[in-house]
């Protein structure tokens, strides 16, 4: 592909394409013009105190507490975590484990609250007049606000903010992209809530010190593209909106920064190392809510959809909700459901429990049809070259899987494993329906695992080795100690024997009795 | 191969599956097997269903050996295609057990030998023709004049041919373009005087030629292969650098020796060349996966096969050809790959410029 590749006689923000990458069924038609509706206070909310990238939330609440609509109920741990709050008022049923909203199905601590339904707010936090705030102070109420990136990865937004001082940023990037089928919750965002979105912007831009803003949205979305062209300007920084070809997966954000920049994030960098910062718009509305009306982020836009939902639609939903009820709030599953996911078709995971809760980074409920997922039995590898086509990091995933399938995982990562971003490009384009990405999975899995045995046999032998070294210490000041002990006595006796012998030369020999005294008085 | 059940992302898949690759590929390939089969008749019909049935058994027979599940991977055509291969290479009057044991050879020897659908080194179809070649020079090079299937003998004396090895055919074999230039060149003929002598451009486009079965509707082939692109079987790739050699090569030594070296244009529509360059070097297990390793793979390719028919002693070199570039795929592999994201050719990440 390269070899003939125009794109390298050219600028490549030129084209704003990227190499690979596939062109499913977008179905986006089923939501794209369904308003955002805000869904009514469930009588049952689980919130975990995990539920984004980092430590877990130290829960602030017990049992029988009464809560108020946005206090905070889960303190952020250390540098990476962050700050919970309560979605909605009511009393906390417990503060125990739960589900997760992931595929292993593993218990999380999550606080559950029984909602009053008076939906009754407690203390905002302090608002801020961005203009005159300070990028600590903005950053600071982020980081109140338990913000973290409404994309999917829920990174903490004040963690990623704090990027500023360790480089020197130019552009703030807002991923518009929303490449992943069926979702259309940011793209209903962009039409319906532009202006916040530019103010969040315009408030982060300030706080990053950066001198532009662009808007990346993919050309499928006109509207969006449309409302958001209306801003020249997000608080005062200029504001650009890139149109990028519709192209799974724009929205990764290494590859958007190549697309809309033209500069390729080297491998273990950060897009920050090239003065780039990328958020998703859903997080700028957020710090938006955050910084200007003291909202902490209690609630998301989630896109519900699939061929096996009743009334596919975007929903207002609170963080906590069950899935259970947010299904049933769209008229409940028809016909066949092949499964039901959290996030969108090409990266989202299923789920089993359906009373798991919607967390900050669920960005969509799809309940697919059989004839949606189009699982078959997988074939061999005919080596075709699809995924390789389609790979848009340049890896070759049918011999990475061939190693793993060998249990020949260094093998695997000498050509790229830990290149890989899981973006199921291969897997999708694989012909024979290799299972690929759940291959590649299981190999970091396992490397994982392999690692930090390694670290923790490296660790238990390092602390064994200190611990000898610490006895072999304490025992070697115990027999200096000693030893100084029994000079210091050999000495006195030594010095008790010279005065005893100088007083013999003096008086006439002792009777041996009186000498034994003298010896027993010089020892006490 | 056990593979657990699906639940890893992605959640939704594409259309395209190695069934309809195998069906698409056949369907380019009917166009120009129609009109071989036409131009040969009945001998070239039989020869052919006789090919593909027994490329179709063996591969049951080997399945069932291996222990593996019969039904899904004769469904999914890739036997059926290398016995329709098998029999495009083969001279339409040869006897059954030529077709018989060509699709043998591929399907036994050169597939399930190797590990089954994917495994295989070397392409089935042309270790087949190689084989064959080498073992029966007599069956594989008696080529016949195109008589048309109403023209040509009947249903039964056909079968005769086919089925008993009539002698009569002998009455109507006549050279394929390449072997009589071949031979013409060694009796020391000049060029002019042999091109008076071969089937004129339009004759070999449209493929009243004598040749293998399926190899000589060179404009049927080519537009199989036009479909094979256009339905994003094949890459350009190949069939460019293939195509682009052979042509650079002949021209190159025609200019300096008119006389002893056939134009490009002959290369091009005689022989395997344009089969070979969208239908045979294409085959995916066989060939190198990234696209420069495939340009170089087409280049070996279209260089060794006008190497062989210049110099070698076959007139026609697409096989061996074929397979010698097959044993450097692998290499090719190894050597020639894509380039990671954020890293250099080599592997390592790319160089950050000076940032604080």
């Amino acid at each position: 592909m390269s070899m003939f590749s125009l794109a390298t006689l050219f600028r490549p923000s030129q084209f704003l394409t990227i190499r690979g990458g596939i062109h499913p069924e977008y179905r986006k038609q089923l939501t794209s013009e369904a308003e955002v509706i805000r869904m009514p206070v469930p009588p049952l909310l689980r919130v975990p105190l995990q539920q984004h990238s980092g430590a877990i939330a130290e829960p602030l609440v017990k049992r029988d507490d009464l809560v108020l609509k946005g206090q905070l109920i889960g303190r952020a741990r250390g540098a990476m975590s962050a700050n919970i709050h309560a979605p909605t008022s009511g009393r906390v049923l417990a503060v125990g484990h739960f589900t997760a909203p992931h595929p292993s199905g593993l218990p999380v601590p999550t606080i559950t609250l029984r909602a009053d339904g008076e939906d009754r707010w407690g203390e905002h936090l302090p608002r801020l007049r961005p203009e005159d705030a300070d990028p600590d102070e903005i950053a600071a109420q982020i980081e109140r606000a338990g913000i973290v990136g409404l994309g999917g990865a829920a990174f903490p937004a004040a963690v990623k903010l704090n990027q500023r001082k360790k480089y020197t940023l130019d552009t703030l990037l807002l991923n518009g992209a929303e490449c992943e089928p069926y979702l259309t919750c940011d793209d209903r965002l962009m039409r319906e809530k532009a202006e916040e979105i530019v103010d969040g912007a315009g408030i982060m831009a300030r706080a990053l010190g950066v001198a532009r803003i662009i808007v990346a949205i993919e050309s499928n979305k006109p509207e969006a593209i449309a409302a958001l062209r209306q801003f020249s300007h997000g608080l005062g920084t200029p504001l650009s909106v890139a149109v990028v070809p519709t192209q799974y997966p724009m929205g990764s954000a290494k590859h958007l920064v190549l697309a809309v920049t033209g500069k390729e994030t080297p491998a273990r960098a950060r897009t920050a190392e090239l003065g780039v910062l990328v958020y998703n718009v859903a997080t700028a509305h957020a710090v938006h809510l955050a910084v200007r009306y003291g909202e902490p982020l209690i609630s998301r836009i989630v896109t519900v959809s699939g061929g096996a939902l009743a009334q596919p639609a975007n929903v207002e939903v609170l963080i906590g909700t069950p899935v259970t009820d947010v299904i049933d709030f769209c008229g409940g599953l028809i016909g066949e459901v092949d499964r039901i996911l959290l996030g969108g078709p090409m990266m989202g995971q299923p789920v089993q429990n359906l009373r798991v809760p919607v967390v900050k980074g669920t960005c969509g409920i799809l309940a697919l049809a059989p004839w949606e997922t189009r699982k078959s039995d997988p074939m061999p590898c005919i080596r075709c070259g699809s995924c390789v086509q389609a790979c848009p990091c340049g890896l070759t995933p049918f011999e990475m899987n061939a190693r793993i399938q060998s249990d020949d995982l260094e093998g695997a990562v000498k050509i790229g494993l830990m290149d890989c971003i899981a973006c199921g490009s291969c897997a999708y384009a694989c012909p024979s329906s290799i299972p690929l990405v759940q291959g590649f999975d299981f190999a970091k899995g396992k490397l994982a695992e392999r690692q930090s045995r390694k670290h923790q046999q490296a660790e238990t032998k390092r602390l064994a080795e200190a611990r000898k070294a610490r006895e072999e210490a304490i025992a070697e000041a115990k027999r200096q100690a000693m030893a100084r002990h029994k000079a210091q006595a050999a000495a006195k006796k030594a010095a008790a024997a010279a005065q005893a012998a100088e007083a013999g030369a003096e008086a006439p020999p002792p009777v041996p009795g009186i000498a034994t005294d003298v010896g027993k008085e010089a020892r006490q | 191969m056990t593979v657990p059940v699906l639940l890893s992302a992605p959640h939704t898949h594409t259309v395209f599956t190695v069934s309809r690759t195998m069906l698409m590929v056949m369907a380019a390939l009917a166009p120009a097997t129609g009109l071989g089969l036409y131009e040969f008749g009945w001998p070239a019909v039989f020869l052919f269903l006789v090919t593909v049935a027994a490329a179709c058994l063996f591969e049951a027979l080997c399945l069932r050996i291996a222990g593996r599940p019969v039904a899904p991977f004769l469904r999914d055509g890739s036997a059926a295609l290398t016995g329709w291969l098998v029999a495009m290479t083969l001279p339409p009057y040869a006897p059954w057990w030529v077709g018989v044991l060509g699709a043998g050879i591929a399907i036994v020897i050169a597939k399930h030998l190797f590990g089954g659908l994917g495994q295989n080194l070397f392409n089935p179809a042309m270790v087949a023709r190689a084989m064959l070649l080498i073992a029966l020079p007599v069956q594989m090079t008696t080529w016949v004049a195109p008589a048309g299937l109403i023209d040509g003998p009947g249903f039964v004396p056909s079968l005769a041919i086919t089925f008993l090895g009539a002698p009569e055919y002998d009455a109507i074999s006549s050279a394929s373009t390449l072997s009589h230039v071949k031979s013409q060149l060694n009796a020391g003929a000049g060029m002019a005087q042999i091109l008076g002598g071969v089937p004129d451009l339009r004759a070999r486009l449209l493929g009243a030629v004598p040749g293998s079965m399926g190899e000589t509707g060179t404009l049927l082939l080519l537009l199989g292969g036009l479909a094979l692109l256009v339905t994003r079987i094949i890459t350009l790739v190949i069939p460019i650098s293939v195509l682009g050699t052979i042509t650079l090569l002949s021209g190159a030594f025609w200019l300096m020796a008119p006389e002893r070296f056939p134009p490009p244009l002959l290369h091009l529509t005689s022989g395997a060349t344009i089969l070979c360059a969208f239908f045979i070097a294409t085959d995916y297990v066989t060939s190198p996966v990234s696209a420069a390793g495939k340009a170089l793979y087409g280049a070996g390719i279209g260089a060794l096969i006008f190497v062989i028919r210049s110099w070698g002693s076959f007139p026609e070199g697409v096989a061996f050809a074929v397979l010698l570039m097959n044993a450097c795929t692998p290499l090719i592999e190894t050597y020639v790959r894509p380039r990671v994201f954020g890293r250099t050719r080599t592997g390592k990440p790319l160089p950050l410029k000076g940032r604080k």
